[in-house]
């Protein structure tokens, strides 16, 4: 149900009269501009999500004279961004929920709550979310200006006998809660797990264990100094994120980056990406207890990571962004040798692949578990190749071309039954593609520079969107005069594809819920950044 | 099912034989600035440039303290005067807890000990690190080195992140529920000083605000080889890095 963009504005302002003003072009990042007055606010949004197809990619809320809160959305390439602005006195606090039309609004609404104290009416669960009711007393609103970050916070003695709250009732109920620290090697999460009998009725993850508050800590820091942040907000896609946050403040300062550069970071950020999808596999392998499995793609995962040390410097490209480019230049021949053993790597990978279609005890761990339905998934805006593997198609290179993707020939895998063993299948697919792409581009490097010649810093606001390893990420910066980072807001595929989660594991056999959680591929790290 | 053993077995041996011999591969670790002979301004302009403060002048010019380092590169890309690189992975040191004892577990540890993984707020790469840890080319079962899910079969803890404000407790909790002896290393500079996140208002500078540590790892994250080595100086198998700092 696609509409002329131009025709939105007039609808906008014909259907909400006088409450509404609409830009009637979008501007140079793509953006259009539709700011409402807060009432309004869950209507236009649900316009958009429900009547005009949009995804919802986040919410963005400043602290400035008055407060700010933006509602990010994003169509296919034609319809562009849109962000729905609305704007309160600084000492009202109070706003209608958009979480009760569009669910997948409802974590960020939950995040704003707990971090600004803004109140969001209607919304059903507000409360303990990012902060832990139990480690921190009440009222405490760390994203607010007023807050010192560089002091400890007064927290509380943590509570010993702190217990999760039953929900199911029923005879035979049973709650098993699971973590902060579980299983060999993994990260801080805590679940909630509600049975009876076998079947999981109720999966309720408790996060950000590891909660660094990266958002406010980056506050007041250079914007080169932004990037060390970004790298951190989940090591396995760092390149990823640091390339967000430099489009972004690439887009304020109108930093032209070199063809040379643009080159680089597909050619990286694709190593990346295939290198996480090869994770990934080994964690679903290693889930079913396949360990031969597991181990050959240990090996591939491992060869990766020596590639990219070998040729960048780091295993995970950290100090590899640049704002402009990139810090290094990178020989071609390296890289044409980087991308024959990239093809070596991924053709042990297909046979892999192969050799695990064939495999029923496998496939029957797979088939039919943790189902997310394409509904289920929009509403919950599932991103990456977890919403992929259930029919959701957007994939930010496509729907909104970066470093010259447009350019790039390479096809998004798409499954339709939302199953662990169709999200493997993504994996797969999607990890073939970043090889095709890295074999691509090799042999047609332009020359020229690898960093823009001067970098001005300059004072603005803009969106950086990538997509990253698990999906699309949006990196939303502000810079003062002097270039210094005023606001950094962070979305991450992960933060979207954990409240949707509990979408696989509900309904499923306790014993299935190890594998339901390695095909999410989900980071803790991403999520709680 | 007999597919899966033959191709286990046509795959071969991919081990490193680190200790005994050096590993050699390219691409197994990010280095660390050396030390360099260097003054005037362009030491202060590296050690002012240098956004964790790991880079200070001395008398021998400029000096590194590696558990602060994270890897910018900063100080070599687009520096005037690069510093100088040393690659290797033997970084292990033993922590400020471990001097003042025997940091050796002893012979019982010798080829069965038991390593409890906590993440205590870290960004990921470190646990990556360490999941590689089990794979073929560092398979770590071949040294004795078992991960365990829980704190009571655990004798040395493996710590890992700045420790926040929400991990704080569930460490302490993991370390005070381990039998003795027990151990802790701690790798990563956001595990031995707060690497980029710390201190603020949710992240410690470092795992030893909260449990003694024995052996010190740096590196941001750590490669695989460092973190094994980390895990032998440990148990008193291997000896841990000359120098101070």
């Amino acid at each position: 149900m696609a509409i002329e963009l131009g025709q939105m504005a007039a609808q906008a302002q014909t259907r909400w009269p006088g409450r509404v003003r609409a830009d009637t072009e979008q501007d140079a990042d793509c953006a259009y501009r539709i700011e409402c007055e807060p009432q309004a606010l869950p209507e236009v949004c649900n316009w958009l999500f429900s009547d005009l197809g949009y995804s919802f990619g986040g919410l963005v809320v400043e602290e400035a004279a008055r407060w700010e809160l933006r509602y990010l959305f994003y169509g296919d390439r034609e319809q562009g961004w849109v962000h729905v602005i609305a704007r309160l006195s600084a000492d009202q606090t109070r706003v209608p929920s958009v979480s009760t039309l569009i669910h997948a609004a409802d974590w960020h609404e939950r995040e704003a709550e707990d971090l600004f104290g803004l109140v969001f009416e209607g919304h059903p669960r507000l409360g303990d979310f990012v902060l832990h009711n139990d480690t921190w007393q009440e009222n405490l609103t760390p994203m607010r200006r007023s807050f010192d970050d560089r002091k400890p916070a007064a927290w509380r003695t943590p509570d010993s006998d702190w217990k999760p709250r039953q929900i199911v009732e029923e005879a035979g109920a049973f709650l098993m809660p699971i973590g902060p620290i579980y299983s060999t090697a993994t990260g801080p999460a805590h679940f909630v797990l509600e049975t009876i009998g076998e079947d999981v009725i109720r999966a309720q993850p408790r996060l950000f264990y590891a909660y660094r508050g990266l958002e406010k800590i980056a506050q007041g820091r250079a914007a080169e100094d932004l990037l060390l942040i970004a790298e951190r907000i989940s090591g396995t896609s760092a390149f990823a994120h640091s390339l967000g946050a430099c489009q972004a403040v690439e887009r304020i300062c109108r930093i032209e980056v070199p063809p040379r550069a643009r080159v680089l970071r597909v050619w990286a950020a694709e190593l990346e990406r295939l290198r996480h999808h090869v994770g990934a596999i080994e964690g679903i392998c290693e889930s079913t207890g396949l360990v031969v499995a597991a181990a050959q793609a240990a090996i591939i995962e491992e060869d990766l990571l020596r590639i990219s040390g070998a040729l960048t410097g780091h295993r995970y490209f950290f100090g590899l962004n640049a704002l402009g480019g990139l810090t290094i230049d990178l020989d071609d021949c390296a890289l044409l040798h980087a991308a024959w053993q990239v093809k070596a790597a991924v053709s042990r990978l297909s046979e892999l692949e192969r050799m695990l279609s064939m495999s029923s005890s496998f496939l029957d761990r797979l088939e039919e578990v943790g189902n997310v339905g394409a509904s289920d998934a929009r509403e919950f805006g599932l991103v990456g190749p977890v919403a992929r593997a259930s029919g959701v198609s957007r994939d930010l290179r496509r729907a909104h071309p970066y470093l010259g993707y447009e350019r790039v020939d390479f096809d998004v895998p798409c499954e339709t039954e939302g199953d662990g063993y169709a999200r493997l299948r993504v994996f797969f697919g999607e990890a073939a593609q970043s090889a095709r792409i890295i074999s691509a581009v090799s042999s047609s490097i332009p020359q020229g520079a690898f960093r823009a010649p001067q970098v001005s810093l300059g004072a603005g606001a803009a969106l950086g969107w990538v997509e990253a390893p698990r999906g699309a990420a949006l990196h939303w910066i502000r810079l003062a005069d002097d270039g210094v980072v005023d606001r950094y807001r962070i979305i991450t595929p992960s933060f979207a594809n954990w409240h949707g989660f509990r979408l696989g594991a509900e309904r499923f056999a306790f014993q299935d819920f190890p594998i339901i959680l390695a095909t999410f591929a989900l980071s803790v790290h991403e999520n709680d950044r | 099912m007999s597919q899966w053993v033959i191709k286990g077995l046509r795959t071969g041996i991919k081990s490193t034989r680190y200790p005994n011999v050096a590993e050699t591969a390219a691409g197994v670790s990010p280095g660390f600035p050396a030390e360099t002979n260097l003054g005037g301004a362009l030491a202060e302009s590296l050690v002012a440039g240098c956004p964790t403060r790991a880079l200070g002048l001395g008398p021998q010019g400029v000096e590194v303290d590696r558990r602060r380092c994270v890897h910018c590169f900063r100080c070599i890309r687009g520096a005037k005067r690069p510093l100088d690189w040393e690659s290797g992975y033997e970084w292990a040191r033993i922590g400020a807890d471990g001097a003042h004892r025997d940091h050796r577990l002893g012979r019982p540890f010798g080829r069965s000990v038991h390593i409890l993984v906590v993440d205590a707020g870290d960004c990921g790469a470190c646990l990556n690190e360490v999941k590689q840890l089990n794979n073929p080319y560092y398979n770590m079962h071949r040294l004795g080195f078992f991960l365990t899910p829980t704190p009571r079969h655990a004798d040395v803890m493996l710590v890992v992140g700045a420790v926040t404000e929400h991990m704080r407790h569930a460490l302490r909790k993991a370390y005070d529920a381990m039998p003795t002896p027990k151990r802790v290393v701690a790798a990563g500079a956001c595990a031995l000083c707060g690497g980029v996140f710390g201190p603020s208002f949710i992240c410690g500078s470092g795992a030893a605000e909260v449990v003694p540590v024995d052996v010190e790892v740096p590196g941001n994250p750590p490669p695989p080889l460092a973190i094994l080595h980390g895990l032998l100086v440990a148990v008193g198998r291997r000896p841990p890095a000359n120098g101070a700092g």
